[in-house]
C-alpha cells in the first residue's frame, strides 16, 4: 500500500531508493543536496533491506563506486549538485561508454563554478550534451514536484536497465528543499544474487562461471574500427530511446496562442504564469519537458503550428531554448526568459516578460 | 622429416613439469619483452587458480601499461578510469562481500592520479588485494616521470634527471599505506629472479587468504624493471633495478597484522 507522507524533494529520493530495493549508494555531502546521504544513514537501509550507503572521500570515488557495483549488475546511485557533478563527468563518460545502468541525481545550484547554494537550472547543457567527453547520452528526467522525485527513482532505474545506460535526475535546489505531500512506493525486496546472476549474468562482471566467457566492463577499444562499431551500436540506441522514450505534461495547450516552455521549478511557476495570462485573456499553454533527453521535439514542433510565440522559461541564460528552436523550425518566434545565479522567477515577472518579449512585437 | 618433433612428442605422460594456468587466457602478452607484468600477472592467476577462486574472483584493470590485464587473466574484469581502481574495487566489493576482487595497478595510476583512491581505500580498510607494479616511470605513455622516480633519474619529462628541488620527491606509497588501520597485510616483493618470484606468489597467496578471512585490505607492491623506458637491456635493468631501486624501495614485509 502507498503511504502518505510530508517530506522534502531530497529525503522522497532517499526513501523511494530504499523501498525500490536499490542496493548501492555512494555519495559525498554538497549542498543543497545532502539530506539525501544524511537521511539514508539515519534510515540504517543495511538493516531496512541490506542497501549499502557509504560516503566516499570525493564524487569522483563516488561516481567510481557507482561503476563498480554497476559492473556487477546491481542497482548504484550516487547524489550530487552542480559542481560535484562536473566532478563525476569523468566517470559518467566511462559509465555510457560501458554501457552501465546506473542513477545519477543532480539538485542543481547556481553556476558557475562555486557558484551559489541556491537553486538554478543552468546545467542543462552538461546533462542533456554531454558534460563529459566523448559521444554519448544520458537519459535525464526532470522533476517538478516531491512526488516526481520519488516516482523517478523506480522510473530511472526502469530505463537505465532496459537501454544499460545511465540515468539523471536533473532536479534543483528548490524541488530538493521544499516539502510537499507524497506517496511512496510499497517496499520492494532487493534482487538476490542468484536473480541479478539470472538477470544480467551474460554481461554482469561477477565471476566468470565454467560455462562461458569471461564477462569484461570496459570503455576502452584502442582498434579505430572496433570503436566506431561500438558508437554505432550506441547511437542505434540512442534512437531508440528518442523514439520510445519521451516524456512530457501539457496543460492549457489545446486553445493555446502563446506557449511557455519549462521544467522543474520553473515549470512551477509558469503554471501560476498561465493562471495570470488567462486571467488577463491571453491564452496562455504550458508544454513541460519531463525528459529532458530525449527532448519532447515533435510535441513542441506541432504546437508551433497553433500559438504565436513560444517562452522558454529556465533558471540559466538560455539553454534549453536551443532545443525548443531546433523543434520549432523557424516557424513561430521563440524567445527565453531567465533568472540565474540562484535566482528565481516570479510569476508576473514571466507574464511581463511574455508580453514585451512576443504580444507587444506581433 | 621423420624426426620432426611434436608437442605431443614433448608432453608425454608422467613428464608434465610446467602447465600454464587456465586462469591466463592464449593472448600473446603486450607487454615488452623482458617487463615484469607477464610474471606478476601469471603468479596472480595461478594464485586464484589454486584457490579455487576463478568463479568468485572480480579483477579490476588500470590505465597505463596493464590497461589491457583483462585480455590475459581469464576472470571477470572491470577496466576503471586511470587511478579509480580502488573506488571501483570498493563499489563492487560492498555489494558482493562474498566475493574477491582485487586491484592491479601501476605507480602513475595507483600513486600520482588515484592516491586519494588508494589511501581512503586502505583507510576503510576495504577487504579487497591491491597488487601494485612500481617500476618507477609512466611505460604506456613512453617515459615519463612518474611519482615514484628516483632522485637524479632520467626520463623524458625529467631529461636531466629528478631535481627534487623542482619536482618533489619520489613517493614511497607502500610504507604510507601501512601506517593506516585499515591495511592487514602490506609487503613489497619482486619478480626478477626465480626465489623473488616465489616470494611474491607467497606474498599474494597470503593476500587472497586474508581477503577470504576478512581482515583488511592487503597491499602488495612490486618493484619491476621497464628495461623500455630505463632504456637498457633486461637483463642490465634488472641489475640497475637490484642497485638503484631495492636500496630505495627495500624488499620485505612492512606490516603483518
Amino acid at each position: 500500500m502507498k503511504e502518505l507522507r510530508l517530506m522534502k524533494g531530497n529525503e522522497a529520493i532517499a526513501e523511494a531508493a530504499i523501498r525500490c530495493g536499490v542496493d548501492a549508494y555512494y555519495g559525498y555531502p554538497i549542498t543543497p543536496q545532502s539530506e539525501v546521504m544524511e537521511y539514508l544513514m539515519s534510515e540504517e537501509p543495511h538493516k531496512r533491506t541490506g542497501m549499502v550507503v557509504l560516503q566516499a572521500e570525493s564524487e569522483v570515488a563516488s561516481i567510481n563506486m557507482v561503476y563498480g557495483a554497476a559492473s556487477g549488475g546491481k542497482l548504484a546511485m550516487t547524489s550530487s549538485s552542480s559542481p560535484g557533478i562536473s566532478l563525476m563527468s569523468e566517470g559518467i563518460s566511462y559509465i555510457a561508454g560501458a554501457e552501465l545502468p546506473c542513477l545519477v541525481v543532480n539538485v542543481q545550484r547556481g553556476g558557475p563554478g562555486l557558484g551559489t547554494i541556491q537553486p538554478g537550472q543552468a546545467d542543462y547543457f552538461q546533462s542533456t550534451k554531454g558534460g563529459g567527453h566523448g559521444d554519448y547520452r544520458l537519459i535525464v528526467l526532470a522533476p517538478a514536484s516531491v512526488q516526481e522525485m520519488a516516482d523517478f527513482v523506480e522510473l530511472s532505474f526502469e530505463l537505465a536497465f532496459k537501454y544499460r545506460n545511465p540515468a539523471m535526475i536533473l532536479s534543483d535546489g528548490a524541488i530538493g528543499q521544499m516539502m510537499e505531500k507524497v506517496y511512496l512506493p510499497a517496499q520492494k525486496e532487493r534482487l538476490s544474487n542468484e536473480e541479478v546472476e539470472k538477470r544480467h549474468g551474460s554481461w554482469a562482471s561477477i565471476g566468470k562461471k565454467p560455462n562461458r566467457e569471461r564477462n569484461i566492463i570496459t570503455s576502452l577499444a584502442l582498434q579505430s574500427e572496433v570503436q566506431e562499431k561500438h558508437n554505432f551500436k550506441l547511437q542505434a540506441k540512442y534512437k531508440q530511446i528518442e523514439e520510445t522514450e519521451v516524456r512530457y505534461e501539457e496543460l492549457n495547450c489545446e486553445d493555446a496562442e502563446y506557449l511557455l516552455v519549462a521544467y522543474g521549478t520553473s515549470a512551477r511557476i509558469c503554471q501560476k504564469v498561465v493562471q495570470l495570462g488567462r486571467e488577463k485573456g491571453i491564452k496562455i499553454g504550458l508544454l513541460r519537458p519531463i525528459t529532458l533527453w530525449p527532448f519532447p521535439s515533435q510535441i513542441i514542433n506541432k504546437l508551433a503550428n497553433q500559438v504565436k510565440g513560444i517562452l522558454s522559461v529556465e533558471m540559466s541564460a538560455g539553454q534549453m531554448i536551443e532545443d525548443v528552436k531546433l523543434a520549432v523550425e523557424g516557424k513561430v518566434k521563440v524567445m527565453h526568459y531567465g533568472r540565474f545565479g540562484g535566482m528565481i522567477p516570479a510569476p508576473d515577472e514571466v507574464l511581463n516578460a511574455l508580453e514585451e518579449k512576443l504580444i507587444k512585437n506581433n | 622429416m621423420e624426426d620432426t618433433i611434436t608437442t605431443q612428442d614433448i608432453i608425454k605422460n608422467g613428464e608434465l613439469v610446467f602447465e600454464k594456468t587456465s586462469c591466463l587466457t592464449d593472448n600473446v602478452l603486450s607487454y615488452c619483452p623482458g617487463c615484469g607484468h607477464g610474471v606478476a600477472h601469471r603468479i596472480t592467476m595461478e594464485v586464484i587458480d589454486e584457490m579455487g577462486i576463478q568463479s568468485e574472483t572480480i579483477g579490476i584493470a588500470p590505465v597505463g601499461c596493464s590497461v589491457l590485464a583483462y585480455d590475459f587473466m581469464n576472470i571477470d574484469m572491470q577496466g576503471a578510469a586511470h587511478g579509480r581502481a580502488p573506488a571501483v574495487a570498493t563499489g563492487i566489493k560492498r555489494v558482493y562481500p562474498e566475493k574477491y576482487v582485487f586491484t592491479y595497478q601501476g605507480d602513475g595510476d595507483l600513486a600520482a592520479i588515484g592516491t586519494a583512491e588508494t589511501i581512503h581505500a586502505c583507510n576503510r580498510g576495504e577487504n579487497i588485494v591491491i597488487i601494485f607494479i612500481n617500476n618507477g616511470i609512466y611505460g604506456m605513455t613512453g617515459g615519463q616521470m612518474a611519482p615514484t622516480t628516483l632522485e637524479g633519474m632520467q626520463t623524458s619529462t625529467s631529461p636531466f634527471g629528478r631535481d627534487v628541488e623542482r619536482m618533489g620527491h619520489p613517493l614511497k606509497m607502500t610504507e604510507l599505506v601501512a601506517t593506516l588501520p585499515g591495511t592487514c597485510f602490506v609487503t613489497r616483493q619482486a619478480v626478477h629472479t626465480p626465489s623473488a618470484v616465489r616470494k611474491a606468489k607467497k606474498a599474494i597467496r597470503k593476500a587472497f587468504e586474508n581477503q577470504k578471512e576478512n581482515k583488511g585490505l592487503s597491499f602488495i607492491e612490486i618493484v619491476s624493471n621497464c628495461n623500455s623506458g630505463w632504456k637498457m637491456t633486461p637483463v642490465k635493468s634488472n641489475q640497475w633495478m637490484e642497485e638503484h631501486m631495492f636500496p630505495f624501495y627495500p624488499l620485505g614485509d612492512i606490516k603483518d597484522v
